[in-house]
């Protein structure tokens, strides 16, 4: 098992290959269709993204409320190709990495290559046990939109497989 | 003649909601463990994480995926009970409202996009059935899976062998978007919306179960070969089990035609019925 942090740099994702199975730590954004919408909207009009995007990954996902005791609730990946009109733009501006499920497009992948990003898939309807892998939670922005806000994640084991490696070559 | 209080049927629709969603079926959880200790590489790393997802949603009580679905309610309703209390469709819907306090509210406005923020209003097929009872059937269902469903309008010539063919197409476009391993509901016959519905109920089946008409049973077993041969494997990393199970009905169609349709269902199969007596 690969261990890896983020934020993290194009040297050490260089090294990851399609196909391997990682343990993440450190930070993850949320992001999924609305706030997807949010980040074009803004690049649009020439303005700045509410956090910095250089080295981050972002998580697509919408968890379920936290109850009582619980950081965060249930929160497995979200299928991947709702974003792809989306992650071009946003890899160009310095994203390292992206975790969702499913294959993304020809354009998308070829973008990941072009941008040295790497694309990790999480299993699809695990949300119970990617959230026991959550330790903080913090809302960035994109608040109103509730479960498809931006929270920052700091995370402990958060196991994924390689799907798009930093020089496009992909498990599917 | 008897009473039943829809207030008993908020009760159902609410308790079926909130255990569904946080519990694992025995049958699916016995059958990806199975398939966790036989599989290797990649797919037994899928199949030892939905396992152990199903671990962590029973004994801490967390939603056994985040996308706690949209309810839809089949309700058959005896012929021989008269309903007392409150609106059925009202007790339904306070039912879901009441389930979801802790869960993810995904229930907007198609068009605005407005969240409605509680869940509601779930989608309820009513049917006047025989007797004196009311049969509560909940579903709780993800759109991971449910975008993936489609409805086919085969011809007749098209036959069994197009049957096995379009849905075998459906999850051969499907990929790994519905969380496979899935289930899927097929409904052969009637109209399109006829179709459609019995792909939905089809779902209400018990893993391992036989369908009692043969021939849908050899079918059944047919299309289930045919996609596990697609090798898109849990969560689409590879491998020989793409579906679980194929739960098939069917229903008379026209000279004309032969509709099919697929409603796909996601590993997590959250489903449950409940039996309600009325009262003298």
């Amino acid at each position: 098992m690969i261990k890896i942090k983020f934020p993290s740099d194009k040297k050490t994702l260089a090294a990851l290959n399609a196909g391997d199975i990682v343990s993440i730590s450190g930070t993850l954004y949320t992001a999924r269709d609305a706030a997807h919408k949010r980040f074009s909207e803004l690049i649009e009009k020439g303005l700045p993204l509410p956090f910095d995007i250089c080295g981050q990954a972002l998580y697509y996902t919408g968890p379920c409320p936290a109850v009582s005791g619980q950081v965060i609730g249930s929160c497995g990946p979200t299928t991947s190709a709702r974003m792809d009109p989306f992650t071009p733009e946003l890899l160009d501006k310095g994203l390292a990495a992206v975790i969702g499920k499913g294959k993304r497009s020809e354009e998308v992948k070829n973008s990941f290559k072009n941008n040295k990003a790497v694309y990790f898939v999480a299993i699809g309807g695990a949300g119970a046990y990617y959230s026991d892998a959550v330790r903080k939670t913090e809302c960035v922005c994109f608040g109103d939109l509730g479960t498809e806000g931006v929270y920052k994640l700091t995370v402990e084991d958060f196991k994924a497989v390689v799907a798009v490696d930093s020089s496009g070559k992909s498990i599917y | 003649m008897v009473t039943l209080n829809t207030d008993r049927i908020k009760d159902a629709v609410k308790e079926a909601f909130f255990r569904i969603c946080l519990r694992m079926d025995d049958d699916v959880e016995q059958k990806l463990s199975e398939l966790a200790d036989k599989s290797e590489g990649l797919e037994k790393f899928a199949f030892g994480i939905m396992t152990k997802n199903a671990e962590i949603a029973r004994t801490k009580g967390f939603p056994l995926c985040q996308d706690t679905g949209m309810a839809v309610v089949f309700l058959d309703i005896g012929q021989d009970v008269v309903l007392t209390g409150e609106y059925v469709e009202d007790a339904v819907n306070k039912g879901v409202r009441e389930a979801y306090v802790n869960l993810r509210k995904s229930v907007l406005s198609p068009l605005e996009r407005l969240n409605t923020e509680d869940n509601t209003p779930a989608v309820i097929h009513t049917r006047i059935v025989e007797g004196d009872s009311v049969t509560v059937s909940c579903m709780a269902k993800g759109f991971g899976s449910e975008n993936m469903s489609r409805v086919f309008m085969l011809t007749p010539a098209d036959g069994t062998d197009g049957i096995v063919r379009c849905v075998t197409q459906c999850m051969k476009d499907a990929r790994s978007c519905p969380c496979p391993p899935v289930i899927l509901g097929v409904g052969i016959g009637g109209t399109m919306e006829k179709a459609a519905l019995m792909s939905k109920h089809a779902l209400f089946r018990t893993l391992g179960s036989l369908n009692n008409d043969a021939k849908l049973a050899e079918l059944e077993a047919h299309i289930l070969k045919s996609v596990n041969a697609l090798g898109i494997g849990a969560q689409g990393l590879g491998g020989p089990t793409t579906a679980l199970a194929v739960f098939a009905e069917s229903y008379p169609t026209h000279i004309a035609g032969l509709p099919v349709a697929v409603t796909v269902q996601c590993h997590a199969s959250r489903h449950s019925v409940t039996v309600i007596k009325g009262e003298k």
